[in-house]
């Protein structure tokens, strides 16, 4: 037998039909679901007299829309047509009996740190949902990736997709990291070298010493990041990291079931001499930390750098470029560590977990923001929260100045109340620069908690490695 | 979903590279629970001021583009998220085909959902398209799908590649979900070798 990657071996696990084309029904194991991309799925299935087909494997929270200020709980906190999508979700999840984890459960949260804190996500399954950070949960070793409403209602209707395998590419970062950089600035250094559409048709596994020596929650952020480079999807072999994490979670397998379930992760790695489409291979200690300067992921340069001149680009993206640099109000040739910042985000599904959070309160402990800074920290889930408040980082944070909120989306994609005004400047722990994100005329910097938090105290773009 | 066969329009020129969903559909209008009646919040960042107003020199704000059904596009069109609001935005604006080097995975995915073609070209054939898209009104291309060609105004032809059983879909108008309840038997027996073999599943 020729020896395969992790991919492969999982692929081959899920593909309950194959045409003669090699269109393939990919099973899928965990289907999740959140309020914004559903409700014309569930219609969808309701004009044809269709049903959900695996309502045990599917699993609906609210988290896009819902405010994160301490009053959510008061209807009046969210706008008409927010409400209307949040409540279509309660009712579809009940009416179809999927799991469901309202905006009252302690366990509500961005979908993408539910599904792992629950024990939904596990090794070697397929998990997908209506939002591209599905990639997310390839920290697992499983392969889950985001798609279409149309998509979403083919998976409640059938439980499988339609799909053509990608190509394999491997990431391996070798070595170790240097003190002050974390697993958001391996993801941005990889998207920095391949651009957003390197990863184009490719599922990408990450690997080599920095990325085994990663906790789950670091994986997660790597793997999170895999739809900014293009990938389908993002995985991490899994490992006694992963098996610790899953333990004792509350859908997780117990008992004989648990030791069935850890024989069959031990077999997911890619075999000696498999085949990879291409490589990329990142030296750890060559990573700095990093901030984006510009709208779109891939404009990424190590803090100590400066804002680059857009002749130094080639074809289009000189243009996109000059573009950039426009709406974000910078000139070439300006040190990013002089870029004034008046807003802090630390949150998403990229950095709402209680390492990151961990991190952040590391650096601002004992310390003030700058005066004049709108700080917010918005944990990814309740369970976070109610962590972070039992450790007394929460208590670093507000002694800090920074607003303490409740779980969700939040300020990623500024579909709840939490947004830029024009020309607003963040320093960001999510995953998108692109022009409105976080606002319709916001400027937005991506970077890790920490650098986040060394940003609020100094009220620039700061190097973290200063404040250590 | 509409069928796609054969289309003759005019083309709008969009040279940006990495045109992401945000822009193509800002997350303000996420909040509905239809997927109709986007297409007047079509690139609406890039095309409306914040009173509302047109922003005159935006392409699809231009005489000669308002009636546009192709789009000719930098590289990298539709990047960013999964929301299916981006291709019915594009479908209820009139656009049913759209031009680049490459567009993002779940993005194209979802164009043959909602009967939009997204055709990829290699660079000088889609440079040569975007000229032609610059003529404005005058020029409209042609597209053939059953042909697999693209025509400029020129009368330029060029052939482009696409997974067969997708274009099948289109061209017939079909709806997957039917297509795979008819493989019914084949999950059915999937899962239960799999509730014996991987029972935590």
């Amino acid at each position: 037998m020729s020896p395969k990657t992790l991919y492969d071996k999982i692929w081959d696990a899920h593909v309950a039909h194959e045409a003669d084309d090699g269109t393939c029904l990919l099973y899928i194991d965990r289907h999740l679901v959140h309020e914004v991309t559903s409700p014309q799925a569930f219609e969808g299935l309701r004009m044809s007299g269709r049903t959900v087909r695996a309502p045990e494997k599917t699993i609906a929270v609210p988290d896009h829309n819902v405010p994160t200020t301490l009053d959510r709980a008061n209807a009046s906190t969210m706008t008409e047509d927010s409400r209307i999508q949040v409540e279509a979700l309660d009712r579809n999840a009940k009416e179809f009996g999927l799991h469901y984890y309202p905006v009252s459960d302690v366990r509500q949260g961005v979908v993408h740190i539910v599904g792992p804190e629950q024990g939904w996500t596990l090794p070697g399954m397929t998990v997908v949902c209506g939002d591209s950070h599905t990639a997310t949960h390839g920290a697992f070793g499983s392969l889950a990736h985001g798609i279409g409403t149309s998509e979403v209602e083919h998976v409640l209707a059938t439980q499988t997709l339609i799909q053509k395998k990608s190509k394999n590419m491997k990431v391996e970062i070798t070595g170790e990291l240097a003190p002050g950089v974390t697993a958001k600035d391996i993801t941005m250094a990889v998207i920095g070298q391949t651009g957003t559409a390197g990863g184009t048709g490719y599922v990408i596994e990450y690997c080599g010493s920095a990325i085994e020596s990663l906790s789950m929650e670091g994986r997660m952020t790597v793997c999170n990041m895999a739809i900014e480079g293009g990938a389908r999807a993002g995985l991490i072999a899994p490992d006694q990291t992963t098996y610790d994490y899953c333990m004792g979670r509350p859908h997780a397998p117990k008992g004989a079931e648990w030791e069935a379930a850890l024989t069959y992760w031990k077999t997911l790695f890619t075999d000696e001499g498999a085949h990879f489409d291409k490589v990329l291979t990142i030296r750890g200690e060559d990573i700095a930390p990093l901030v984006t300067w510009g709208t779109s992921p891939e404009d990424v340069l190590p803090i100590t750098d400066v804002v680059p001149n857009p002749s130094s680009f080639e074809g289009g993206k000189v243009g996109a470029a000059e573009r950039s640099i426009e709406y974000m109000g910078l000139t070439a040739g300006q040190k990013l560590a002089d870029i004034e910042i008046d807003t802090v985000f630390i949150g998403s599904c990229t950095n709402g977990r209680i390492e990151d959070f961990r991190a952040a309160a590391a650096i601002l402990k004992g310390k003030k923001i700058k005066d004049g800074m709108r700080a917010m920290v918005v944990p990814g889930s309740g369970l976070v929260r109610a962590q972070a408040e039992e450790e007394g980082i929460a208590q670093i944070f507000k002694d800090a100045g920074f607003e303490w909120r409740l779980a969700g989306c939040s300020m990623c994609l500024a579909m709840n109340p939490d947004q830029l005004k024009p020309g607003e400047r963040c320093a960001a722990t999510s995953n998108r620069n692109f022009e409105g994100r976080q606002g319709r005329g916001g400027r937005t910097h991506l970077m890790s908690p920490a650098m986040a938090a060394a940003a609020a105290i100094t009220g620039r773009l700061t190097d973290v490695r200063d404040l250590m | 979903m509409e069928k796609f066969t054969t289309l003759s329009g005019i083309a709008a020129p969009m040279p940006l590279v990495n045109i992401d969903t945000d822009m193509i559909i800002p997350k303000q209008f996420l909040k509905t629970i239809k997927r109709s009646g986007l297409g007047v919040n079509l690139f609406d960042e890039m095309r409306y001021n914040l009173d509302g107003s047109e922003i005159s020199d935006f392409v699809l704000n231009q005489p000669a583009y308002r009636e546009a059904s192709v789009l000719v596009a930098g590289d990298n069109f539709g990047c960013g998220s999964s929301r299916e609001h981006a291709p019915w935005a594009i479908a209820d604006f009139g656009i049913r085909c759209v031009v680049s080097t490459s567009f993002a995975d779940i993005f194209y995915n979802n164009c043959f959902k909602n009967g939009i073609l997204p055709i990829v070209l290699p660079e000088d054939q889609r440079d040569a398209l975007m000229k032609d898209a610059e003529k404005g009104a005058n020029a409209r291309i042609e597209v053939d799908l059953e042909a697999q060609t693209i025509t400029s105004s020129d009368g330029e032809t060029f052939s482009f590649e696409l997974d067969a059983f997708k274009k099948h879909c289109l061209l017939n108008g079909l709806d997957d979900i039917g297509l795979t309840m008819e493989k019914a038997a084949a999950i059915d027996t999937f899962e239960a070798e799999v509730s014996t073999s991987r029972p935590w599943v």
